[in-house]
């Protein structure tokens, strides 16, 4: 079941040196699985999780063949009918999270809106359901967090909120732009576990978008591995060790590990070919 | 001697039923060029600690010295001559409408220096970005090009100790490698210590000899690397911790 059709995805900025392509003609589909997308800093990932929901500002520039959301084009709908798309149906946690909470507004109100936005509910009941969303991104003192403003949450707490709040609109897809990357390997893993339990046993559709290449190995099920706005390689998740394109294999290549310690890391000696290559598509 | 010492930090936040107490009792020392690592729970206190030492929290209580002087509840200008901060957040780091040339000059400015032009050039190609990007705005650049402004503009007070918190978790795989590589540079080079914060243990234990575990705002074991890479801890929570790092 395809949940999200995306073909030959264009992003562009006009920039004083010209028109900059940040994403260059991206193709893949969306079923009820977890993709990942990796690839170094600047590749276009964000781009295209924020093209998708169309959140590109202008003068930035977004074009494709299409971006159908269940068979039905986003790139018609009008601003509206696109507002009730974004964070009912498609939820997006941004790679920034304290940026996308509200500084001057208590945790709690933000959760209890989120909550009566999208479901019929008194002030209590919401109340309790952002708690019970708080505990379960692993937020043990909820009653002190929920009174709390984001500046007054740590790095890996601010991640973990947003996460709490995409989620409860139970959007059937959700677009996640490093949404571990400040936590510690027990939250981490409790957090993936919440997503892992909303695509099998609710069937949403999850886009992983990290730097992280062992946990998108272990956690997803394919992988785009995208360079300078392409998808230059895609694989199935649990090979991707096994990938070939010598940029995968830099970035492989790159990781610090505890059993081989080593003086310098090695770095990626980029090659004008791969940016030159035709993309690859993730379409199945 | 040590470069820097904790003694009995205590940090806390707001009164009555809305007190936090984020650091209790954290003891440790860094020597000069040594780096030392936090790691531990979201939430524990490491980001606290750094902000704390550099004079960003005003409720601590204990001893901080650095360089065998006591730090001084005000720092002075002189302090962060010697003492410079990554921040965990590179999008709210930096100024929204500050160019990355702006940044950069301005902070260069401020410590006194005169060859600005070319010291913005240099810290560019430092951290690995380069004169394209020396004109641009934060909204232009990607979460990773971000924090290479931040590092630049540590690195342009030529401090002693750089405090990293999370310095290359927003970064790719490559790029961390090459800022990874760029510390260990800078370390030989001009004798720098480090204090970083990372939930990545890889990373911990490729630039830090020891490090200090934290949970529930306490320094719960301090090991060395030889223990960190054998995955032997003496504490539950550390233990648990080094169980779960995967591919580590
Ligand atoms: N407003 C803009 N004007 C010009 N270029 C931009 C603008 N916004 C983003 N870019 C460029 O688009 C490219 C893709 O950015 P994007 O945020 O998608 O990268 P990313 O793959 O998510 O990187 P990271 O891993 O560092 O977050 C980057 O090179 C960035 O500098
Ligand atoms: N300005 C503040 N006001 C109130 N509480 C705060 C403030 N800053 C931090 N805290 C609280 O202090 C505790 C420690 O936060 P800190 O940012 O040091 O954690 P951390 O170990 O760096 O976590 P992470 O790995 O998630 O970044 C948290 O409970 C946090 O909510
Ligand atoms: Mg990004
Ligand atoms: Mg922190």
């Amino acid at each position: 079941m395809t949940l999200l059709d995306v073909e030959n995805l264009w992003v562009q900025f006009p920039t004083r040196q010209g028109v900059f392509d940040a994403v260059r003609g991206v193709s893949f589909t969306l079923g009820k699985e977890r993709l990942g997308i990796v690839g170094e800093s600047g590749s276009g990932k964000s781009m295209t999780g924020r093209a998708i929901l169309r959140l590109i500002r202008p003068p930035g520039i977004v074009r494709a063949d299409r971006i159908a959301l269940e068979g039905v084009d986003l790139l018609g709908m009008t601003e509206k009918e696109m507002r009730a798309v974004r964070g009912q149906r498609i939820s997006m946690v941004m790679q920034d999270p304290k940026f996308s909470l509200n500084p001057v507004m208590t945790i709690g109100d933000q959760l209890i809106e989120a909550y009566r936005l999208a479901n019929k509910s008194d002030r209590k009941g919401a109340k309790q359901a952002a708690l019970d969303a708080l505990a379960s991104v692993s937020i043990r003192d909820g009653e002190r967090v929920m009174r709390a403003y984001p500046h007054e949450m740590s790095g890996g707490m601010g991640q973990r909120i947003m996460i709490a709040m995409m989620l409860i609109p139970g959007p059937q897809i959700l677009i996640a732009d490093e949404p571990t990357s400040a936590l510690d390997v027990s939250v981490q893993r409790q957090v993936l576990a919440i997503m892992d339990d909303l695509v099998t046993s609710r069937g949403m559709g999850l886009i992983f978008i990290s730097h992280d290449l062992n946990l998108v190995a272990d956690f997803c099920d394919r992988v785009l591995i995208m360079y300078a706005g392409r998808v230059v390689e895609v694989c199935r998740a649990d090979r991707l060790h096994e990938a070939t394109h010598p940029y995968t294999r830099g970035l492989l290549n790159s990781l610090p590990r505890l059993d081989e310690p080593r003086e310098r890391l090695s770095v990626l000696k980029r090659d004008p070919a791969w940016s030159e290559a035709p993309g690859v598509s993730g379409r199945i | 001697m040590s470069m820097l010492s904790v003694e009995h930090l205590n940090v806390w936040f707001g009164k009555g039923h809305n007190r936090v107490d984020a650091v209790t009792d954290a003891s440790f020392d860094v020597a000069p060029g040594e780096s030392f690592g936090l790691v531990g729970e979201s939430g524990s206190g490491k980001s606290t600690i750094l902000r704390a030492i550099t004079g960003l929290v005003p409720t601590w209580s204990g001893r901080i010295t650095v360089d065998g002087q006591d730090v001084a509840k005000k720092r002075h200008r002189s302090f962060y001559k010697t003492v410079q901060m990554v921040f965990q957040d590179p999008y709210a780091s930096l100024h929204p409408r500050h160019s990355v040339d702006a940044v950069l000059g301005e902070t260069l400015h401020l410590h006194g220096f005169r060859d600005i032009d070319a010291r913005v050039v240099r810290l560019l190609d430092d951290v690995g970005l380069g004169q394209k990007f020396r004109f641009r705005f934060p909204h232009q650049l990607s979460g990773g090009q971000r924090q290479r402004v931040a590092i630049a503009r540590a690195l342009a007070a030529e401090p002693r100790i750089l405090l990293l918190d999370e310095p290359t978790s927003a970064l790719d795989v490559s790029v961390q490698a090459e800022i990874l590589n760029l510390l260990t540079d800078l370390r030989a080079e001009h004798g720098l210590t480090y204090v970083m914060v990372s939930h990545d243990l890889a990373v911990v234990g490729h630039v830090c000899a020891r490090l200090a575990v934290m949970k529930d705002s306490r320094i719960v074991e301090i090991m060395d690397v030889d223990s960190l890479r054998a995955k032997r801890a003496n504490h539950p929570y550390s233990q648990e911790l080094l169980r779960n790092s995967v591919g580590a």
